[in-house]
């Protein structure tokens, strides 16, 4: 199971990269192995402001559907378009080619309330159990 | 036999869980006039022979288009349907089905929704169509609700033009729901007000709502009403509530609708004193992961042969709970099924001179009453099977005259909205034949 430990992570499995005030949004390659094949994944308007904890899209796979929450409030500056076309690419690259959006982070202090790799890893182990 | 299957323990109980002393306390609601006092008064049980005997007297004396020379339409039309449809609707194998969740033992429910599906898709000159909603009234109302998430607006633009019943029913849907609906009036010709429209289309606006044929029976303009609401990015929701109309007007999907929806209960499925009838829903694949309802689609088995799933369940709330398209989490499958089956038997010709009939015979009535000294056609636009006539007095005085010449002469419609008063609207089918048309227009000439 790939955690890349320059990342910060969700309890919704999402992954965050921060660089600056801006956050790179995607889901984890736990995640997409859960989901098994992504066939639809829906993202917001850019522009749009949005709140910690609030659903910003839909990732459907051939066996389920979950909402993806938004881990930063900030404001959309930016959503990964090819996954519309191409939703396998989340499968294939979850780290790389398939992150969903980039935000403008508002609230700098919720950064620290993210998991980082140690944690998240110790959170799958006890999901898997 | 009493059948009652909770004990007063268990009563009790479920009372205490909720907060309530008795479950009388559920009913306090209803307005104390309106309660029953006392006991039932219930006759003694009869012998099965003098039941039946008791039954059948009652039986006869219901009324029906049957017993009746009937011309009323307002959403519910008479129509033959072959025998051959509830011949095969009643077989077994389709009688007991329900929502085909397990695809490997519902091959021919499947099958039978797909073709529906298709068969809606065409008529209605659109993408796809859903398996069925649960009424015409109820679609149009999912349509408004589907505009609304597709474009993230809460205005609605609605004609009055549409059946009153469905503006209510849509109403209903949306009561917890921030939202306002703009009623579009109609003018004297019976068409909707285009200029109104022009006025207050903007970008607020989530849909605009007409019906053609429209509640008095008119032909709407479509083409030039989906071109402007397109301008300002307002979806385009076309209804009817006469599928045979489907047989002889231009597809909506052609003339700019974003959504197609109305009731389906003309092809082949019987009055049956109100229902169940079908809710036909149809747009565009672009949009379908809004789109209420169940959706079957064709697919291939693992050895190559073709096969029938439900798919895009995921808007469904089945899977999303709170989060569905739509809390609908069935279809109308039976109405759905003897729909299917009677345009096979009609075939696209069949449909066509239907339709054809329909018309010829609605023009020749209205022609015929409207020579009567005293009656006027109300709206002078082309309409299909049923149009509008102004009478000289209240048709509450004339109807009941006609009732007593066993003729249902049409609906009053005084009360569905202003400049009304005195009117008529009256359908002809194919189930009026010229004898019966020229027997109305005779008594109505006796009876004003």
């Amino acid at each position: 199971m790939n955690i890349p430990e320059d990342l910060k992570f969700t309890t919704e499995h999402e992954w965050i990269r921060i660089d600056g005030d801006i956050a790179t949004i995607g889901i984890t390659d736990y995640a997409q192995e859960q989901l098994g094949d992504i066939v639809f994944v829906e993202l917001p308007e850019e522009q749009e402001n949005v709140e910690k904890g609030d659903t910003f899209g839909v990732v459907e796979s051939t066996k389920s559907v979950s909402d993806l929450y938004v881990p930063l409030t900030g404001t959309v500056m930016e959503t990964n378009d090819p996954l519309l076309d191409s939703p396998e690419i989340i499968n294939e690259d979850p780290y790389g080619e398939g992150w969903m959006l980039r935000l403008k982070i508002k609230r700098p202090n919720e950064v620290k309330e993210l998991l980082d790799a140690k944690a998240y890893q110790k959170l799958i182990e006890e999901e898997a159990e | 036999m009493r059948y009652l299957p909770h004990t007063a323990e268990e009563i009790q109980k479920m009372s205490e869980a909720i907060g309530v002393k008795s479950p009388e306390e559920l009913f306090h609601v209803i307005p104390d006039n309106l309660r029953f006092k006392g006991k039932l008064d219930l006759p003694l049980p009869l012998p099965e022979i003098d039941l039946i005997r008791h039954l059948k007297e009652l039986g006869r004396k219901n009324e029906t288009v049957d017993s009746l020379n009937s011309f009323l339409g307002g959403g519910a039309y008479h129509h033959y349907i072959p025998v051959a449809v509830s011949a095969i609707t009643s077989r077994g194998e389709f009688a007991t089905s329900y929502t085909p969740y397990q695809a490997e033992i519902s091959q021919g429910t499947l099958q039978a929704i797909f073709e529906f599906q298709t068969m809606i898709a065409s008529l209605t000159g659109m993408d796809l169509a859903n398996a069925g909603n649960y009424d015409g009234a109820s679609a149009l109302a999912e349509a408004v609700l589907m505009s609304m998430r597709l474009t993230k607006r809460k205005k609605i633009l609605i004609a009055d033009s549409i059946h009153p019943e469905y503006r209510q029913v849509i109403q209903t849907y949306l009561t917890n729901i921030p939202h306002e609906l703009i009623s579009i009036p109609w003018k004297e010709n019976g068409r909707v007000d285009f200029s109104f429209i022009q006025s207050r289309l903007s970008e607020e606006i989530a849909a605009v709502c007409v019906q053609s044929p429209n509640a008095f029976g008119v032909i709407e303009d479509i083409q030039p009403i989906s071109d402007l609401a397109r301008v300002s990015g307002a979806l385009m929701v076309a209804s009817f509530t006469e599928a045979i109309s489907l047989g002889m007007l231009r597809p909506f999907g052609e003339l700019g609708a974003d959504i197609v929806v109305g009731e389906g209960a003309s092809f082949g499925n019987f009055l049956n004193l109100g229902g169940p009838y079908l809710g036909i829903f149809a747009t565009k694949q672009e949009d379908v992961r809004q789109m209420p309802g169940r959706l079957v689609g064709e697919t291939v088995d693992i050895d190559g042969k073709r096969g029938y799933v439900l798919v895009l369940s995921t808007r469904e709330q089945h899977i999303r709970r709170e989060k569905a398209t739509s809390n609908i989490c069935t279809n109308q499958a039976l109405c759905a099924l003897a729909t299917t089956v009677y345009l096979s038997l009609l075939g696209p010709q069949g449909l066509k001179n239907l339709a054809q009939i329909n018309y010829t015979h609605a023009h020749y009535l209205r022609e015929g009453l409207s020579k009567i000294p005293g009656i006027h056609r109300k709206f002078s636009s082309p309409h299909f099977n049923e149009f509008v006539i102004e009478l000289p007095d209240s048709p509450t005085k004339i109807l009941p005259r006609l009732r007593q010449k066993k003729i249902l002469g049409g609906i009053n419609i005084e009360n569905w909205g202003k400049g009304l008063e005195r009117c008529l609207l009256v359908c002809a089918t194919e189930m009026n034949s010229k004898e019966h048309i020229e027997e109305y227009i005779q008594a109505m000439k006796e009876v004003l």
